[in-house]
């Protein structure tokens, strides 16, 4: 299979999945306990007339067949158009445009942390003495199953409120960005370490690494530039576990550091049962999710390209 | 492993010669401290979780204005929260409902991921590809998301939390127990199995689950440990029980308001989720690598 038939199918089979998680979202939708008309109209408190409540099912369509309603919701959906929110009365996609910057932001800052924090640590940390080994696989076991909030709110109790070095809240300045983005990366970071670290021990013993070695590098040299790139490829395969817990862990931190974001956005419309925007926002992460899925699987040929075969 | 299990299938009593073997082998004993105190710490959460009253003698919802933010001291050892219930209790009493949280989500997640797995790894292939479609949905929604959504829908409660974290655990077990049945339906026990024309249900039944099902069992027993940080997760967004009730995650949730002046709020709650996750999942990966055979 080329490179570009493959692509074409990773794209299709990820319309599909999308389809799936739209079809989901609709009957979720629809499903629900409630009349939707009266969701809209401001749910059973509002107690709208009969007549109000036939007008807006006109207005919306709620009075056609399912399946009329189905394919319009299918073909609103192509073109980008995710529905109203019930309680904000905008556009869902005008809604998460507002906050997208902000969550965005955080997880970037935490991806590129937990990267750099795995790569150091593994590179220094493979194959080196008995205790060192020991102490950083504690660590690690200790930061990848303790929850991201947990480990925020020791940052917050140490760095903001103990020694009063950063901001405990906000999303405005660089500085209150350093907290919640290390909140969110250090789980991650120690799930990847412990990867890369197997990986580069593993290979570490291989032919071509004694070979470089008799050629006179350096153990840094060995190791930068001969037995990272290797123990990448894992790496890549994982950026699909490292989007979803950064996005997952997004709504519990920006909570926990009074951040604005989609995380916020998302929990607002759970407790105020406004399903079109939290189902908006679920369907916007398959969605990125399914790009991400697709982008990994190219890097993964480029980065490694014996995989091509399979 | 697999050739004393093919030689094994021949025999009619395979799962006893099998059962006989594994009591034989010794047992490597090589048991690590940190280890012991996992096992330990988890010993201690099921008495609490059984029997609270033998740990701590305070009530966890007897409030007094006048006992508030008391830091730890020899009456509160672990100090009181902002209504003067002392943190000790309310954290002891909070292990049940986390610990069945954490069983039955589990247990609902890895049986319906079991059903879907098996249909999709044994079944034909049209069934596998719808089966494992689903699953990729599923497994587009973020766990989290994907469990506040199931707790819009279902409305807020005890058993919807287990059901919204369960079912969120499902697409992953599903995709276990379906590449495990791969592995273990091409094994020559099976084919073997197969071959001395034993009816298909029993070959599944008696051969292809049972060598399925134990690594999944071991990947749910650290599963345990994710399902509890869901709930305390949920519980700390205000997803849990009713405010009075003690539950770690609603603990930390109030106690983040007062983190300028009585630390002792969050610290406990934190402390307990991550010894309690720590725990679980060092015994998890314990099993693990006992069954892979690797170096300890």
């Amino acid at each position: 299979m080329t490179t570009l038939q493959r692509l074409a199918w990773r794209l299709l089979a990820g319309i599909g999945v999308l389809w799936g998680a739209a079809t989901l979202t609709f009957l979720a939708i629809n499903l629900s306990a409630g009349d939707p008309a009266l969701a809209i109209l401001g749910g059973p408190d509002a107690m709208p007339s009969a007549e109000l409540i036939a007008q807006v099912r006109a207005e919306y369509g709620l009075d056609q067949p399912l399946w009329v309603q189905y394919g319009q919701y299918l073909a609103r959906l192509a073109q980008g158009d995710l529905g109203e929110s019930y309680r904000l009365r905008i556009p869902v996609l005008q809604v998460i445009g507002s906050q997208l910057g902000a969550t965005l932001q955080l997880s970037l800052a935490a991806a590129l942390l937990s990267i750099l924090l795995a790569v150091s640590c593994a590179v220094l940390t493979a194959n080196r003495p008995r205790w060192v080994r020991a102490l950083v696989s504690g660590s690690e076991l200790v930061l990848s199953s303790a929850p991201s909030f947990v480990i925020g709110i020791v940052l917050l109790l140490l760095f903001s409120f103990g020694w009063h070095l950063l901001p405990p809240s906000g999303s405005n300045s660089w500085q209150a960005l350093i907290l919640p983005s290390l909140a969110l990366a250090l789980p991650v970071a120690a799930v990847l370490t412990q990867v890369l670290r197997q990986e580069l021990e593993d290979i570490l013993e291989q032919p071509f690494i004694a070979m470089a070695r008799a050629r006179g590098m350096s153990e840094t040299g060995v190791r930068l530039k001969h037995a990272l790139r290797h123990a990448l490829v894992p790496l890549v395969t994982l950026s699909g576990f490292v989007f979803a817990s950064l996005l997952g862990g997004a709504v519990i931190i920006e909570m926990l550091f009074a951040r604005q974001g989609i995380g916020r956005l998302m929990l607002d419309a759970a407790i105020t049962k406004d399903m079109p925007l939290l189902l908006g926002i679920t369907l916007l992460a398959a969605a990125i999710y399914g790009v991400v899925n697709v982008l990994v699987d190219l890097i993964n040929h480029w980065v490694d390209p014996r995989s091509k075969s399979v | 492993m697999a050739p004393i299990n093919s030689t094994a299938a021949v025999l009619p009593a395979n799962g006893l010669i099998q059962a006989q073997a594994r009591f034989v082998r010794p047992r490597q004993l090589a048991l690590r401290p940190g280890l012991v105190l996992a096992a330990l710490f988890v010993a201690l959460l099921v008495l609490a979780a059984l029997q609270p009253g033998w740990l701590v003698s305070a009530d966890p919802l007897e409030a007094s204005a006048r006992q508030a933010f008391q830091p730890p001291s020899s009456l509160h050892w672990l100090g009181t929260d902002e209504n003067g219930r002392d943190i000790l209790a309310r954290l002891v009493h909070a292990v049940r409902p986390s610990l069945v949280l954490g069983l039955s989500a589990t247990a609902l997640g890895l049986l319906l991921g079991t059903v879907l797995g098996l249909l999709a790894g044994l079944g034909p292939r049209l069934v596998d590809g719808v089966v494992m479609r689903l699953v990729d949905v599923l497994l587009a929604f973020p766990d989290l998301l994907l469990a506040l959504v199931i707790i819009t829908f279902f409305g807020q409660g005890a058993l919807n939390t287990i059901i919204a974290v369960g079912i969120a655990s499902v697409p992953r077990y599903a995709r276990l127990v379906r590449a495990q049945t791969l592995v273990v339906r091409n094994a020559g026990y099976v084919e073997a199995a197969t071959t001395l024309g034993l009816p298909r249900r029993q070959v599944i039944w008696r051969h292809v689950l049972p060598n399925a099902i134990k690594p999944i069992l071991i990947l749910a027993t650290i599963g345990i440990g994710s399902t509890i940080v869901a709930g305390a997760a949920l519980s700390f967004l205000g997803f849990g029980a009713p405010p009075p009730e003690p539950e770690w995650g609603g603990m930390l949730a109030i106690g983040r308001n007062y983190l300028a002046n009585a630390w002792w709020l969050v610290a406990w709650p934190a402390l307990a989720i991550t010894l309690t996750v720590v725990s679980i999942t060092a015994i998890g990966r314990e099993l693990l690598r006992r069954n892979e055979g690797k170096r300890l």
